[in-house]
């Protein structure tokens, strides 16, 4: 009873003191645990184009930027924890990184009424926003992925997958059984043999696993992966001498940390991608001078141009630049989570803009509509240079299935829809 | 001097024997009930709810369940976050309407069970499982039996990620709590009202505190204690060792089946099973107790706050009063949690409930000690 009673005026003081003027951006990063290696450069990204923002131009409208970190673990419960202490202080959108706290966060943003970004991850039928008002997962989505992969490989083979063997490695979650279902479908369309191989949280031991692979010798193999089990899948692989041009991460299996451990038998790993690679973009000299070279890099500084602090910092562009259409759609600068999910709706990047921000080809072009709030899901292919220690992207962002993948999502969405009685919101 | 008996007179065998006998006690603990039933509902909001009170009393719940099993009778058990998975699946089962194939074929659907009924219907399919885990323990002791109770663990985690039924077959094996509610009050789903969340809880908290502690000082919890102590011994003075272990395996997996509802429709309403029910959980609630004090009701409840309040409190103070980055607090409330356990099992073998005992005797004497 002491303990409860001493943390709960802990609580109520901390309660007390929330900050109203700012566009505040919670940050539920993890930056310990099994799979920190992913969570700090996204964490890092996130937090330094904001911080660059306030630097350079004043925030966004004039309105200065604030980032809330709370550190998840990449577990569902703290997830649960820093949602609720974090929601009172102005959140105007939510980006868990994690499937499992997204699955959490859907019911719960949406009887708040503050939007979630769940760029690239989280529940794929989100995409269809006639069900999912407050969730949005452009540019891309697991169901994207899954089929730009085959596509990719379709390409390779000539157009026919006929015969072909196709196994995925994937995390046992959520978030790895994602693709099952779109693979499922793609093997019936293409004719390719489609094998599922489960690997448990964390995935440190995937011994059996690659044994299970050598054995049935799949002509490629699709891996859905984070944190360290990325790097073991890797280095499995390499030590059964699988071809590395024939392994295909999805993009939270394409990073720096996956491949660096494996050294040189890495060389040729291929992963997907929604955005460009590498720190060859005028947006970085500004955060060099704004951020990192004046002391408030969120880390340590050294992850510019890295595959996952991209990604962060292409979230929190997404971010701001949904900010400015709300800006613009309600004519005031202080926006709050509504006028902000308004603003997700109507984002439209275009190749102009992106250039504007100094990320020219960086990503897709793409339109957020109430019916659409996946995006056009344009998915490329990256390639590993173990000698360089490079990522380079060797497709062009290609269209994925969608004559599969729309059924899909109407499907699953449908179900969720009858489950949760949702009227349309459209 | 806080602790008067002089003047309390019991005059009846049902007074002396009452679970608090000093008035002052008896007092003490109306005066918290008082508190937790009739004033906490009026005051708290969301992130009290969600973020402490509700995992608070649900981890309550499951270390009574453990402490039964294992402060009571003796038996270890590491199979605490699958049995929790039982009872979250079970109660979802029932609450979506359990289905029933046989051949490819869907033979019946039983009706949609209240979220009440739901939830002890994840008890006892629960203390069913439990029994059969604890079959073992006739023959298997101390770490050996811990080593079997870790296999239902496994297995139990890997069942539910195996078979898809039971997650009503979704895409993403994760189970969804739909919105359920008691007399048009609702209780699952998003917009939950937090005393309603609370006080279905704290109903169940209590429910179960109250059967438990009076199971362990009645005839059963003797039993109980009398295989812990010695069980060749008990053997001899006529306790049945097949019926006393497995009556606790029974009990114990009833309220840990109950909490791990609670903790899926209520707190969480949806789960994974291998992250939220992992081999993490059956040591957090292990710590509890251990922490808390073996084989002691009060000492659960104490295990279970120190380990769900600490760390949200620790996050407090360093992010929101120094202001410290979050990967060194994370950090810290490792070090810092971690450290105590050891500080606690040198220093107090017999955890909080120990240290509170103690207080009450010095309480008793002060300011006068002879």
């Amino acid at each position: 009873m002491k303990y409860k009673l001493g943390t709960m005026a802990v609580a109520a003081m901390m309660a007390a003191s929330p900050v109203m003027a700012d566009l505040v951006f919670p940050s539920l990063s993890y930056r310990t645990g099994p799979y920190a290696a992913g969570g700090i450069p996204f964490a890092d990204g996130y937090a330094d184009y904001f911080t660059m923002l306030n630097a350079r131009d004043g925030g966004i409208g004039g309105v200065m930027t604030k980032v809330i970190e709370c550190e998840t673990g990449y577990n569902t419960e703290k997830g649960v924890e820093c949602y609720e202490s974090t929601k009172g202080e102005g959140s105007l959108v939510y980006q868990p990184l994690s499937t499992g706290i997204t699955y959490q966060l859907i019911p719960k943003t949406t009887a708040d009424n503050i939007p979630m970004h769940t760029m690239g991850y989280g529940r794929t039928s989100a995409a269809n926003g006639d069900v999912f008002s407050h969730t949005f997962n452009y540019p891309a989505n697991y169901w994207n992925g899954a089929s730009g992969a085959i596509n990719y490989l379709l390409g390779e083979n000539g157009g026919s997958l006929e015969g072909k063997k196709i196994a995925l490695v994937y995390h046992n979650s959520a978030y790895g059984k994602e693709p099952i279902r779109t693979l499922q479908e793609l093997s019936k369309k293409h004719g390719f043999e489609f094998k599922e191989v489960p690997v448990d949280h964390p995935g440190q031991e995937q011994k059996s696993q690659w044994l299970q692979i050598r054995r049935d010798k799949p002509d490629y193999v699709i891996m859905y992966g984070w944190g360290v089990m990325n790097q073991v899948a890797i280095q499995e692989a390499a030590n059964i001498r699988f071809p590395m041009e024939n392994f295909i991460g999805v993009w939270w299996s394409g990073s720096e940390n996956d491949v660096l451990a494996a050294g040189d038998a890495a060389n040729g790993y291929k992963a997907l991608t929604f955005h460009g690679v590498g720190s060859d973009f005028p947006v970085f000299d500004d955060i060099k001078t704004h951020v990192t070279d004046a002391g408030n890099a969120a880390g340590a500084g050294d992850q510019i141009g890295t595959v996952l602090y991209n990604r962060g910092m292409y979230a929190a562009m997404l971010a701001a630049e949904a900010v400015k259409t709300a800006q613009e759609i309600h004519g005031v600068a202080d926006i709050n989570a509504a006028q902000m999910r308004d603003g997700m709706e109507a984002l439209e990047i275009t190749e102009e803009k992106m250039a504007a921000l100094g990320l020219p080809n960086f990503g897709p072009s793409f339109k957020v509509s109430c019916q659409n709030h996946g995006g056009d899901g344009l998915v490329g292919v990256t390639q590993w240079d173990a000698s360089s220690k490079t990522w380079s992207l060797i497709s062009d962002f290609a269209p994925s299935d969608m004559d599969v993948i729309g059924p899909l999502i109407e499907e699953d969405s449908a179900a969720y829809a009858a489950e949760n009685n949702i009227e349309s919101n459209c | 001097m806080f602790y008067r008996e002089a003047g309390d007179f019991r005059t009846t065998y049902a007074e002396d024997q009452q679970t608090f006998p000093i008035k002052f006690d008896r007092y003490r603990y109306y005066l918290v009930l008082f508190i937790a039933i009739v004033v906490v509902p009026f005051v708290v909001n969301d992130y009290w709810v969600n973020s402490l009170l509700l995992p608070f009393l649900i981890y309550a719940i499951a270390a009574i369940g453990l402490n039964i099993l294992v402060g009571y009778c003796g038996q270890v058990s590491l199979g605490t976050g699958g049995f929790m998975a039982v009872g979250a699946y079970t109660c979802y089962k029932f609450m979506t309407g359990v289905d029933i194939w046989w051949g490819g074929e869907l033979l019946f659907r039983l009706p949609e069970f209240n979220i009440f009924f739901s939830v002890i219907m994840g008890g006892v399919m629960t203390a069913l499982v439990g029994v059969l885990f604890g079959l073992p323990s006739l023959r298997i002791k101390g770490f050996y039996l811990a080593v079997a109770t870790l296999a239902a663990q496994f297995f139990l985690v890997w069942l539910f990620n195996r078979v898809s039924w039971f997650y009503n077959y979704s895409a993403s094996g994760q189970i969804s709590a739909p919105e359920r509610d008691i007399f048009g009050v609702l209780l699952t789903g998003p917009s939950v009202q937090p005393w309603a969340a609370y006080l279905f809880c704290l109903f169940f908290t209590i429910t179960c505190a109250v059967i438990a502690r009076n199971m362990t000082r009645g005839a059963s919890g003797r039993k109980w204690m009398a295989i812990r102590d010695m069980d060749i011994a008990a053997e001899i003075i006529g306790v049945n060792p097949l019926k006393a272990k497995l009556t606790a395996f029974m009990v114990s997996s009833f309220f840990i089946g109950i909490s791990g509802a609670l903790f899926f429709s209520v707190y969480l309403g949806a789960v994974e099973v291998g992250e939220a029910f992992g081999i993490t959980k059956s040591f957090l609630v292990l710590f509890m107790i251990i922490i808390g004090g073996l084989g002691s009701i009060f000492g659960s409840f104490a295990g279970a706050a120190f380990l769900v309040l600490l760390p949200v409190a620790l996050k407090v103070v360093g992010v929101d009063w120094f202001g410290w980055p979050t990967d060194i607090v994370a950090h810290l409330q490792l070090v810092i949690v971690g450290g105590l356990i050891i500080v606690f099992l040198i220093a107090e073998p017999h955890g909080i409930a120990q240290l509170w005992r103690v207080a009450k005797e010095k309480l008793r004497l002060w300011p006068f000690p002879h």
